[in-house]
């Protein structure tokens, strides 16, 4: 194909993407705004007096960039898992095996997708935030990296636990056993600095603890962790994960008999 | 010579260790109606699955005019349109949505893709449909648009696995009469149907495959010259106890008390009308027993079974 044959085909999957997930928008887009906007009135306007301070902001300030963060990782990998998994289960992935499409632009195609609804639903929920405190971006630079990066490595993350998909159970156990417990536990809701000495090195472990409080400091200008560190982890996770699931293609694991 | 396909010693072995080809040739001219015929599980959707790159091989080689698979996987693939047996689009989908996207993948821009999306469904009898969700579709008409979404690239070879399989006849008919002219603008197809009168309707070659090997790659009519006897029934005036004698012919008669007849290929009907005649039997309806190519792929898929030392045959 040539190379203006290939954008196509890429403009092609990444429209087909977006328009999947406007179709059922009621699935896909409104209740993470529920979900957030709950979070922001039960911990922000509730529970967060209460709490005071956290880092120097209250509580309403430091949770809105976790919560964005949050959002932007269970939607950019549920939209790839999702999507990618139900063209394997209806079989019109064969559309795909069929045509001349390179698979690197194929994965492209899928993470551009899961990344357009990753920052969809956290531009909806950064919008909600707004009604209930007054967001001053620290960094725009930081911030906006942070969120693409991070919503490329779970997009690429969401294709691979599709591809070894064979069933719906395989697509909701790593969100449910693997991602919310690392996202509640990382930094979201609380500065590790509250935890004692030996809970802040096991929560160093968490990858999503190093792109939440990246997030943090673009918004706030705090962190719990070097951003440097942030940006190398996320950098060598879309490196590893991408030549993975390129690898997966190539082979026809999970789509070729 | 370029052939639209050429296959050499193509072998499968699936994980299961169930070898479903083994080392088949194949070559299919350009501008060709070819008919791949076989039982159930003899290898034909796997060999077309490999073509279009669905399956992985585990040995051999393919070149689609003269594209090889290994090398020019994906010239190769711009040659090839796919109609595959099970229904494999996404249901959700609007019905030009999908031609429009299958388009995006070989390239071909959105306006270019609509026009000719337009064009085919008009021409299959879904233009209609165009904005309706393609679940929607009754079986026919999905049947329609994976040949429409097939053709949304203008292949030069086009393969139908079983298209026409619970059509109803009169859509069936059609959708001949729309294959017929593609393949009179040039395109190249290879078909598998279990319907043998089509095969034989359509195709101008043949190929018969039986557990994994081809057991016979020739003309039509070349295979149906080998048809040496065939039987026709006739249904009397009365039913017969049994079998009369009629002069050159063998017959029996069957549970329903007609005359089945055998004639071969140096005789003629009328011979047997005048031999009908002389017995005194008077003939109200005649019909042949099955369809010519029918009988010519059950002795061809048994004389195999029989020399593989096969005990039973999935028909």
């Amino acid at each position: 194909m040539s190379m203006s044959q290939m954008w196509v085909a890429l403009c092609t999957i990444v429209v087909k993407e977006v328009r999947r997930f406007t179709r059922i928008w009621a699935q896909t887009l409104l209740p993470p705004a529920i979900t957030m906007a709950l979070y922001f009135v039960v911990f922000g306007n509730l529970i967060g007096p209460r709490i005071g301070q956290m880092e120097g902001y209250n509580y309403m300030e430091f949770i809105v960039p976790g919560l964005i963060m949050m959002s932007v990782i269970t939607n950019s990998y549920a939209n790839v898992v999702s999507s990618f998994f139900g063209m394997k289960f209806q079989r019109s992935i064969e559309e795909l095996l069929v045509s001349p499409v390179p698979n690197w632009i194929v994965l492209i195609g899928y993470v551009a997708g899961g990344v357009a609804r990753g920052l969809a639903v956290g531009f909806i929920v950064t919008l909600l935030s707004l009604g209930f405190t007054d967001l001053q971006v620290h960094n725009i630079a930081i911030t906006a990296s942070m969120v693409l990066l991070t919503a490329i490595v779970f997009s690429l993350g969401g294709f691979i636990n599709a591809v070894y998909a064979t069933k719906f159970d395989d697509i909701s156990i790593v969100p449910t056993f693997v991602l919310t417990p690392l996202t509640y536990l990382g930094g979201v809701f609380y500065s590790i600095s509250l935890l004692p000495e030996f809970w802040q090195l096991v929560s160093k472990v968490n990858p999503i603890l190093y792109m939440v409080n990246a997030f943090r400091y673009g918004i706030l200008g705090v962190s719990d962790v070097n951003i440097m560190v942030s940006y190398a982890m996320v950098v060598v996770f879309i490196v590893l994960l991408f030549s993975f699931a390129l690898r997966l293609l190539n082979q026809g694991k999970g789509i070729r008999a | 010579m370029t052939y639209a396909l050429k296959i050499n010693n193509l072998s499968k072995v699936y994980a299961n260790g169930f070898e479903a080809l083994k080392g088949i040739d194949l070559t299919v001219e350009q501008g060709d109606f070819y008919a791949l015929l076989g039982p159930n599980g003899a290898g034909k959707s796997t060999t077309l699955g490999i073509v279009s790159s669905l399956v992985n091989k585990t040995s051999g080689d393919i070149s689609v005019f003269g594209f090889d698979l290994d090398s020019d996987l994906e010239q190769a693939k711009m040659c090839l349109g796919v109609v595959p047996q099970e229904i494999n689009f996404n249901q959700f989908e609007k019905v030009k949505d999908i031609l429009v996207t299958q388009g995006g993948y070989y390239g071909i821009p959105a306006s270019e893709a609509e026009v000719t999306a337009d064009l085919y469904l008009k021409k299959l009898g879904l233009w209609d449909k165009r904005d309706q969700p393609s679940r929607e579709l009754s079986g026919g008409m999905k049947r329609r648009l994976m040949i429409a979404r097939a053709l949304i690239h203008h292949p030069k070879l086009l393969i139908l696995d079983e298209p026409t399989a619970g059509v109803d006849i009169e859509l069936r008919r059609s959708m001949w009469q729309f294959l017929r002219e593609i393949n009179e603008q040039g395109t190249t197809i290879i078909l598998t149907t279990h319907y043998l009168e089509e095969a034989e309707a359509l195709c101008r070659n043949i190929g018969i495959i039986d557990k994994g090997k081809i057991l016979t790659d020739t003309t039509m009519n070349a295979l149906l010259g080998q048809l040496h006897v065939e039987t026709f029934i006739l249904a009397l005036d009365r039913d017969l106890a049994k079998a009369p004698l009629l002069d050159g012919f063998e017959c029996i008669v069957n549970e329903q008390g007609e005359l089945e007849v055998d004639v071969e290929q140096v005789q003629n009907i009328n011979e047997l009308f005048k031999a009908v005649d002389k017995a005194g039997l008077l003939v109200k309806t005649v019909r042949a027993k099955s369809n010519r190519l029918e009988e010519l792929f059950l002795s061809l898929v048994e004389t195999h079974d029989t020399e593989s030392g096969a005990k039973g045959v999935e028909a």
